[in-house]
């Protein structure tokens, strides 16, 4: 099965992605609950505008680190994950 | 952030990051399973919007990222709109969570434009007579079912809360009916928990065995359906700890993520540690860095030294940190004890006791303690 590139993610409505300071990372806020990020999600999470599509993200993020490795897949696995959770969904 | 307070040095103090606002203790339901203080009725002056907001500036500061906003019926506060409104200002999640009752569309929009990131409206059941039996209230049902439609409408994130027991739990079907009707993001199916005027209570709600069983099952059916249909909204199931035989890790640990403050500004590790022999700390007399980090009674239970056997030698204690201390104090008569749910617990007893007591009950909805400025007032003066 492959992933559509293509396709752009937004937050489920009433979902807020932001950085929290004292926490030192960002995180998912939703109804009564929150998500700590990792760095990379919290990375992912940053581009997540509604606008770009998973495949502008992907080349955003390997512009910015030329060095990392596999960023498409990581970025790929983060969307399946996130829409399973339905944090986001997928046009 | 460090601690500057005296907690054991064994466990670092975790952040607040929950930061549970009951703003008032006035409520138009009356309803019997309320975790409110029984003697709320006598409670002191409520705390006035400015003390509210450095309230929400400190704890904020301090890493609180989600505030609900509760009573009581936090509606009745004329300063509501402001309040979620600086709320949302200084980055909380800001959750509303009523009863729909003084709830209008007028006040739907107000509180959008203010910020308001998400309303949990509760049920008392699934079926208007039951519902509007068990909230002393003749219009109740009709006002939520309206409310709840406003406020999808309004694009928030809804959850659905339906405290279920012996009344109620068997309609579990058409509660999950209910919910998805009406488009509910989240529900919770929250069997009654024994704290305040439930605990008053609890012959008549502590629902049977099979009850329970029959519907954790019927959730189970829906959770299955749900998701092979693709569907985002989630049921939660609280099951109540008198069916258990391990003790629930009340709040994550004492003091640990936490922070309650209630309506006369006394802070607390959890809505119902009012109760406990404890001088707990008053926002109006301290900073909430004080009262979290270096209060004596935020300190109290953190940790592990605290505890005697059997939690003390208990290879579970980091689990479910010998349960709750106020079920332990209301059954036991010493807060530091193992919570009674717990099979190593000598006086586990009870709990078989209210199990088999839940097996013969008989009392009807009408027989209840309802919550009510009356019936708190003469519980206060007994």
């Amino acid at each position: 099965m492959s992933f559509d590139r293509n396709r752009v993610p937004s937050w489920r409505p009433g979902y807020r992605f932001q950085y929290e300071p004292a926490q030192q990372g960002h995180v998912l806020l939703y109804p009564e609950g929150m998500i700590k990020l990792n760095d990379s999600a919290g990375l992912i999470g940053g581009l997540i505008d509604g606008q770009r599509s998973v495949a502008a993200i992907i080349e955003q993020l390997q512009r910015q680190f030329p060095d990392a490795p596999e960023v498409g897949d990581d970025i790929e696995q983060f969307m399946e994950v996130a829409r399973g959770e339905h944090w986001i969904s997928l046009a | 952030m460090a601690s500057t307070g005296s907690a054991s040095p064994e466990v670092p103090v975790g952040l607040p990051l929950w930061l549970l606002a009951e703003l008032t203790y006035r409520c138009p339901l009356q309803c019997p399973y309320c975790s409110n203080p029984l003697d709320f009725a006598r409670q002191g002056q409520e705390l006035s919007t400015a003390q509210w907001f450095k309230v929400m500036a400190e704890a904020r500061e301090m890493g609180a990222a989600q505030i609900g906003f509760s009573g009581g019926e936090p509606l009745v506060r004329q300063d509501l709109t402001e309040l979620i409104g600086e709320a949302r200002r200084l980055g909380y999640y800001t959750n509303l969570i009523t009863s729909g009752i003084g709830l209008t569309e007028e006040k739907i929009a107000a509180f959008k434009q203010a910020g308001l990131d998400h309303i949990q409206i509760s049920f008392q059941a699934s079926d208007e007579q039951v519902n509007n039996l068990l909230a002393g209230s003749k219009k109740a049902f009709a006002q939520k079912l309206e409310m709840a439609r406003a406020v999808k409408a309004h694009g928030y994130p809804m959850v659905l809360n339906f405290v279920t027991h012996r009344h109620n739990i068997d309609r579990t079907d058409r509660i999950i009916e209910l919910c998805l009707a009406l488009e509910a993001d989240f529900v919770e199916l929250a069997t009654c928990q024994f704290y305040g005027w439930a605990q008053l209570n609890r012959a008549g709600l502590l629902p049977t065995r099979e009850q329970l069983q029959r519907a954790e099952r019927v959730t189970n059916d829906y959770r299955e359906r749900l998701k092979a249909e693709g569907s985002p909204c989630k049921l939660i199931f609280v099951t109540p700890d008198y069916y258990e035989e391990r003790p629930k890790a009340c709040m994550n640990g004492w003091g640990s993520i936490f922070l309650t403050v209630t309506p006369d500004g006394t802070a607390l590790p959890c809505h119902g540690a009012r109760q406990l022999p404890i001088a707990f700390p008053n926002v109006r007399e301290h900073s909430l860095q004080h009262i979290w980090y270096d209060s004596f009674g935020f300190n109290r239970y953190r940790g592990f030294a605290w505890m005697p056997e059997p939690c003390r030698s208990c290879d579970e204690k980091e689990k479910d940190f010998g349960g709750c201390r106020c079920q332990a104090f209301m059954l036991t008569g010493d807060a530091s004890n193992a919570d009674p749910v717990c099979s190593k617990s000598d006086r586990h007893g009870v709990i078989l006791a209210a199990r088999a007591e839940a097996e013969h009950a008989t009392q009807p909805i009408t027989d209840l303690a309802f919550r009510n400025e009356r019936n708190s007032r003469l519980i206060a003066k007994s």
